[in-house]
């Protein structure tokens, strides 16, 4: 035993740093960090209000965070846990994408139906796109040509040309799309509809439905299965979705798209984060306010973490 | 080609006739408390700037006209002018008769009409009809969803209170439909018919006129408000009070902020200056129904809007946590009921434990085997 702890000691002290899951509390406005080895909470910070969307820059200097109700994306210094300043993001940020290049910020207005391009490093608004009503999901294409948003009441995925900040084409989905991930390669995108309980996955090239999954969870109402956060291992094999008030996350075969299995998590399971290169998957569970950590090998649920009240967004950085 | 997408979809325009019939109702119950004059329309028109900001990527375009007057009889000749035999697409806003006569006239040439504005029974029982679509919920809706809570509270025994309108003693007896569906007993039933002016005497008048053995909610059917808010903390026993007053059922309420309510609720404050009322809701329903119909179908052709309407096809996000569909059996939009107060909401209904083969939304106001009426409208 006394061996096993100095091994485990020696070999915490030999990685240079051990990896730490950001978790977004909308009504604490907070963030909780967890420890991802001994899956412990380590710290909690005060950020603006009613923190939402959180992604770090591709460099792993900087926290990104939509503060909803105070108008701004905070930038945090993940040196030193605070924030710097604030990037002009438009009203009522929720859901941003980072583009390739690290700098490019493109940000969902939910209130005011744009779309707003910032530059994170003049920290000035390069364009705003006009999207449909309650612009939700924000992703970025792997090659950086292509942002898509979804917008909740208008019941589409936008496409918007990163060269020129011009929308380009629409997709209908079915409703209240919240979240878009695109595949690896990026040569697929997979939507989720919250109300129409659904997840379309749509070819990039042709913009193309391909597939439409549905989701049947014995003794769960259809009308509670609310699929919200995808999030899909780089080496193809699966896809998670998280349910919403059912309180499942649903793991799909991302070849076949068979559904698989689904795992119980925490009440109104809203969105997803990969840690531990892939082997773990954490979610957010607004309702019960924690976060459930899935063993991504044996597809089981390992533990719940307790973080702050309404846990919205999660990012781990390695 | 910078939008491909409107290559493959061909612009329409979506024009709908808005019908309103303004109430000349005479008692003035609360001098103070005034009815917006915009009630209704203002919701519709909000769902027209939604519609169109979706309208746009696909070259649709609603627009929306009105026809308002206050006699039945002007309301329908402007009517009959105004469709000159053609099909349309009609929101309304008008008494149960007037609302027949309007279905008789445009029914005929093939319109569709959703009713935003009128909660009677019997349209969604015996006068339901093809081509008429309801988005404001039922009397039946609205009392079945607060005795549901009130079984879930074990608050079986109520004494109801109605006052002399026709509306009020059809929300009466809707009140008594749902106490026999779920299994309360109404211990007391009595009719208010005082003429004072309640503002001076109501603390003297309102403990007298509730004096009973016992009962556990005191059930108000006063949609005249003539003397329902004087009730609430004022009974005989100190129970609660439930009903056109008190806790009250809403199609919505502006108490409401779960499931993203809270952008619709914003965007309507926005452009009116004021709450969003449950007729502005059921007419913002109407016109995204609408408009959701045209988006799937590619269709301004209002029996083709109608028939996928009623079909298993529809479903709405419309705030309330869940995909709402119309009953393809009387038209009706199911819904879920919140329970509010004047600052807040108590519950939701359907309550939980309330089970239906098909779903639980249909626990709610007329089911199948009640409504007696031939939806097909081909």
């Amino acid at each position: 035993m006394r061996v096993w702890v100095l091994l485990a000691g020696l070999l915490t002290a030999l990685a240079s740093h051990a990896e730490v899951a950001y978790v977004s509390n909308e009504k604490s406005d907070t963030l909780t960090l967890i420890d991802m080895d001994s899956l412990k909470v380590i710290d909690t910070i005060d950020v603006g209000m009613r923190p939402r969307g959180i992604i770090f820059s591709h460099d792993y200097k900087y926290l990104y965070i939509c503060a909803s109700e105070s108008d701004a994306v905070q930038v945090m210094d993940l040196a030193t846990h605070q924030i710097i300043h604030n990037l002009p993001s438009g009203e009522d940020p929720e859901q941003f994408a980072l583009h390739p290049n690290n700098r490019h910020l493109y940000i969902a207005n939910e209130d005011s139906a744009v779309v707003t391009v910032v530059d994170t490093v003049d920290r000035s608004v390069i364009a705003q796109i006009d999207v449909g009503i309650e612009p939700e999901g924000m992703a970025v294409s792997p090659d950086g040509k292509w942002v898509i948003n979804t917008s909740e009441t208008t019941n589409m995925l936008h496409w918007i040309d990163t060269q020129t900040h011009e929308l380009v084409d629409n997709t209908l989905v079915d409703q209240r799309p919240r979240h878009v991930e695109f595949s690896k390669s990026g040569d697929k995108v997979w939507a989720s509809a919250e109300i129409g309980g659904t997840v379309d996955i749509i070819d990039t090239v042709s913009r193309q439905l391909l597939k439409k999954i549905s989701f049947k969870i014995p003794g769960v109402h259809r009308d509670k299965i609310q699929p919200v956060g995808i999030k899909l291992t780089d080496d193809g094999k699966y896809a998670f979705v998280a349910l919403g008030p059912a309180n499942h996350v649903a793991v799909i075969d991302a070849n076949t798209y068979e559904v698989l299995d689904y795992l119980l998590v925490g009440r109104r399971v809203w969105q997803l984060a990969f840690a531990k290169e892939q082997s773990l998957l954490l979610t957010t569970n607004g309702v019960s306010g924690d976060v459930s950590v899935i063993d991504v090998d044996d597809l089981k649920v390992i533990k719940t973490v307790k973080v702050g009240r309404y846990p919205w967004g999660v990012v781990v950085k390695p | 080609m910078l939008w491909p997408a409107l290559a493959r979809s061909e612009a329409l325009n979506i024009d709908i006739i808005y019908v309103q019939q303004s109430s000349n109702d005479s008692a003035q119950p609360l001098l103070l408390k005034k009815t917006p004059v915009n009630v209704t329309l203002a919701g519709a028109e909000l769902a027209i700037k939604d519609s169109n900001t979706t309208g746009r990527f696909l070259q649709h375009h609603y627009k929306l006209s009105g026809i308002v007057a206050d006699n039945e009889q002007q309301l329908v000749s402007e009517l009959t002018a105004r469709l000159n035999g053609q099909p349309a697409i009609l929101l309304t806003d008008v008494s149960a008769t007037t609302l027949k006569v309007v279905a008789d006239l445009a029914l005929s040439n093939g319109s569709v009409i959703i009713n935003a504005g009128n909660a009677d029974n019997s349209l969604r029982l015996s006068q339901c009809r093809g081509g008429l679509l309801h988005t404001l919920a039922s009397r039946a809706m609205l009392t079945d969803a607060l005795a549901q809570f009130f079984m879930a509270r074990r608050w079986r025994e109520w004494f109801l209170i109605s006052g002399e309108s026709a509306e009020d003693k059809a929300f009466a007896a809707s009140v008594e439909r749902s106490a026999k569906r779920f299994g309360a007993k109404i211990v007391e039933r009595k009719e208010w018919s005082f003429d004072t002016d309640l503002r001076r005497s109501a603390q003297r008048e309102v403990p007298l006129f509730t004096q009973g053995d016992d009962y556990d909610v005191v059930l108000v059917a006063d949609e005249s408000d003539l003397f329902g808010n004087y009730v609430p903390n004022n009974t005989w026993l100190p129970r609660p009070v439930a009903g056109t007053h008190g806790l009250t059922p809403k199609t919505w309420h502006w108490v409401l902020e779960q499931w993203g309510a809270t952008q619709l609720q914003n965007r309507f404050y926005e452009q009116f200056g004021r709450e969003m009322l449950d007729k502005d809701y059921a007419a913002w329903l109407a016109v995204r129904s609408i408009s959701e119909a045209v988006t799937r179908t590619a269709s301004n052709n209002p029996k083709v809007l109608y028939n996928y309407l009623i079909s298993s096809n529809f479903e709405l996000a419309a705030f309330k946590g869940r995909k709402l569909s119309f009953r393809p059996w009387n038209g009706q939009l199911r819904q879920p009921i919140p329970l509010v107060h004047p600052q807040g909401l108590t519950s939701l209904s359907p309550q939980e434990g309330y089970l239906h083969p098909s779903t639980d939304l249909d626990t709610l106001g007329f089911d199948k085997p009640e409504a007696r009426c031939d939806m097909a409208y081909e």
